[in-house]
């Protein structure tokens, strides 16, 4: 479970987080959703640890990370897996080798383990007959599946997802989204999905926390997302016509 | 303004050094790495060397023999001189200048890339120290492959020489001989690999920093390209004045 308690960070006079606060739970679905420049990206590097809030606690199972020794901060990266908006595989790698990568660095196993290990989840994200293909070869879909492999190759605690959809078709966007949903489920994980998708929110929106001028304008999950009474939240979700007759008939 | 830029600059400098000179995480994997920087920035880096040397070891025997000739000079004053100009300055200061161009941009793009491809925060997001990954095996591949580096040039700037001096006939193999064996010196071929390892330092660190620090898309790491391959020349010419000074008192 990840805990974030007033959360705050300001770029110079630009105040972009405002006491952000929220629960992760483990084996669910967290989405962050909100407009480009409400907050999103910098709260998921907040909660990960590439940015470093001025005010607030960022809690993974009760341990704040901020109060972590350089020692203690590589030790939680490792239990953390992450997937990219454009899926940051490493292109001088074949994709087993960017699956192998985190177990070759950090694992004690044997090679044949680590081999055994990489070609599993390979196989879980169904990718198994790419895995000697280098990252350039593959389409979107398949970059984001193969970093989604890599991301979980060391059994991670916590897994999170930026804009995983972003580029993708709807199709594919449905085949991530499930697969982030399986995993998270399967493996009883701390998912947190960064997201503007309309089908992530009412697809596997566990959790989904609504930011907006940095703050937590709604929070509520897929069930409740179609019932909201909130403007700000409805002007966002359902700002196309189509939508907004899904909205009507809902 | 430049004062306070150019501090900051050195110190946001000596602070990524600081990361990549630490121990390795995986010493497999550092070796894996460091090999392939063998190959791409050592080996890859030997046909333009000789042929750059080549060329440059004939070109240098012929304005010799122009502008050196009178009747007041011995002929193997040619050999002798074409000898010491390029074990002296160019087969080490001037290799490395070009090198900078070559090796210097492609480290600067390729981290530069990886940094705006996120593959660098994919790496920090692991726990991986990414400075010390990416870095250290190019510093130490460049600074292990130099002297063999400047060995070639020597060699092919010798064997330029000799074949300009047999085709054209402008002086004889016996001339040239004795001219490049007058007065030998081995510190001289010293001076020269002590002061490509400095270089090689400089190339791999320098254009690294710039690579590593790119912020924006691919118009910023031409910039930072073309940032790193100056900033590495002006530094090369700088340290060269100092290392000669030091060497060659």
């Amino acid at each position: 479970m990840i805990e974030i308690k007033d959360i705050s960070k300001n770029f110079g006079e630009q105040h972009v987080l405002k006491k952000v606060s929220s629960t992760f739970e483990n084996g669910k679905t967290n989405l962050i959703i909100g407009q480009s420049g409400a907050g999103k990206t910098v709260l998921l590097k907040c909660i990960v640890g590439l940015l470093q809030p001025d005010k607030g606690k960022v809690l993974y199972d009760g341990r704040n990370i901020l109060k972590f020794s350089k020692k203690e901060n590589l030790m939680i990266r490792r239990e953390m897996g992450m997937l990219f908006q454009n899926a940051a595989l490493f292109d001088s790698m074949s994709v087993l080798e960017n699956v192998m990568f985190p177990l070759e660095m950090f694992s004690d196993k044997s090679y044949e383990e680590k081999l055994k290990r990489a070609q599993f989840c390979l196989e879980r994200v169904n990718l198994a007959e790419a895995q000697h293909k280098s990252p350039e070869e593959l389409s979107g879909g398949m970059q984001k599946r193969a970093a989604i492999a890599r991301a979980i190759a060391l059994e991670p605690k916590y897994l999170f997802c930026d804009e995983p959809n972003s580029g993708l078709d709807p199709k594919t966007s449905l085949i991530i989204d499930e697969l982030i949903h399986d995993i998270t489920t399967e493996y009883n994980i701390t998912t947190i999905v960064n997201t503007h998708d309309m089908n992530s929110v009412v697809g596997i929106g566990d959790h989904i926390i609504f930011l907006a001028d940095g703050n937590i304008e709604w929070e509520g999950n897929k069930d409740d997302v179609l019932y909201s009474h909130n403007k700000q939240l409805n002007d966002f979700l359902f700002s196309s016509d189509l939508l907004r007759k899904v909205k009507e008939m809902a | 303004m430049i004062i306070t830029k150019s501090i900051s600059t050195f110190g946001k400098y000596l602070m990524l050094m600081h990361r990549v000179f630490a121990r390795p995480e995986s010493i497999k994997m550092f070796f894996r790495q460091f090999m392939r920087e063998l190959y791409k920035l050592g080996v890859d880096s030997i046909p333009i060397v000789l042929l750059i040397s080549f060329f440059i070891g004939a070109v240098i025997c012929i304005q010799m023999k122009l502008n050196i000739e009178s009747a007041w000079m011995p002929k193997f004053v040619v050999g002798y001189a074409t000898r010491e100009i390029l074990i002296l300055e160019f087969s080490s200061s001037m290799m490395c200048l070009i090198l900078s161009g070559k090796v210097g941009s492609n480290i600067t793009s390729e981290i530069g890339t990886m940094r705006v491809t996120q593959q660098i925060d994919a790496l920090e997001i692991m726990g991986v120290n990414s400075a010390n990954f990416l870095i250290f095996p190019k510093v130490t591949a460049l600074i292990f492959m130099i002297p063999i580096l400047v060995i070639f040039s020597i060699a092919a700037g010798i064997a330029g020489s000799y074949a300009i001096g047999m085709f054209t006939g402008i002086m004889t193999p016996e001339d040239l001989t004795t001219g490049l064996q007058y007065e030998f010196s081995q510190w001289y071929i010293w001076c020269s690999i002590i002061k490509s390892l400095f270089f090689a330092f400089i190339i791999s660190s320098v254009a690294s920093f710039y690579g590593y620090n790119v912020e924006g898309g691919s118009i910023e790491v031409g910039k930072a390209s073309t940032n790193s391959v100056v900033s590495c020349s002006a530094l090369i010419l700088f340290a060269d004045i100092v290392l000669t000074q030091l060497l060659m008192q």
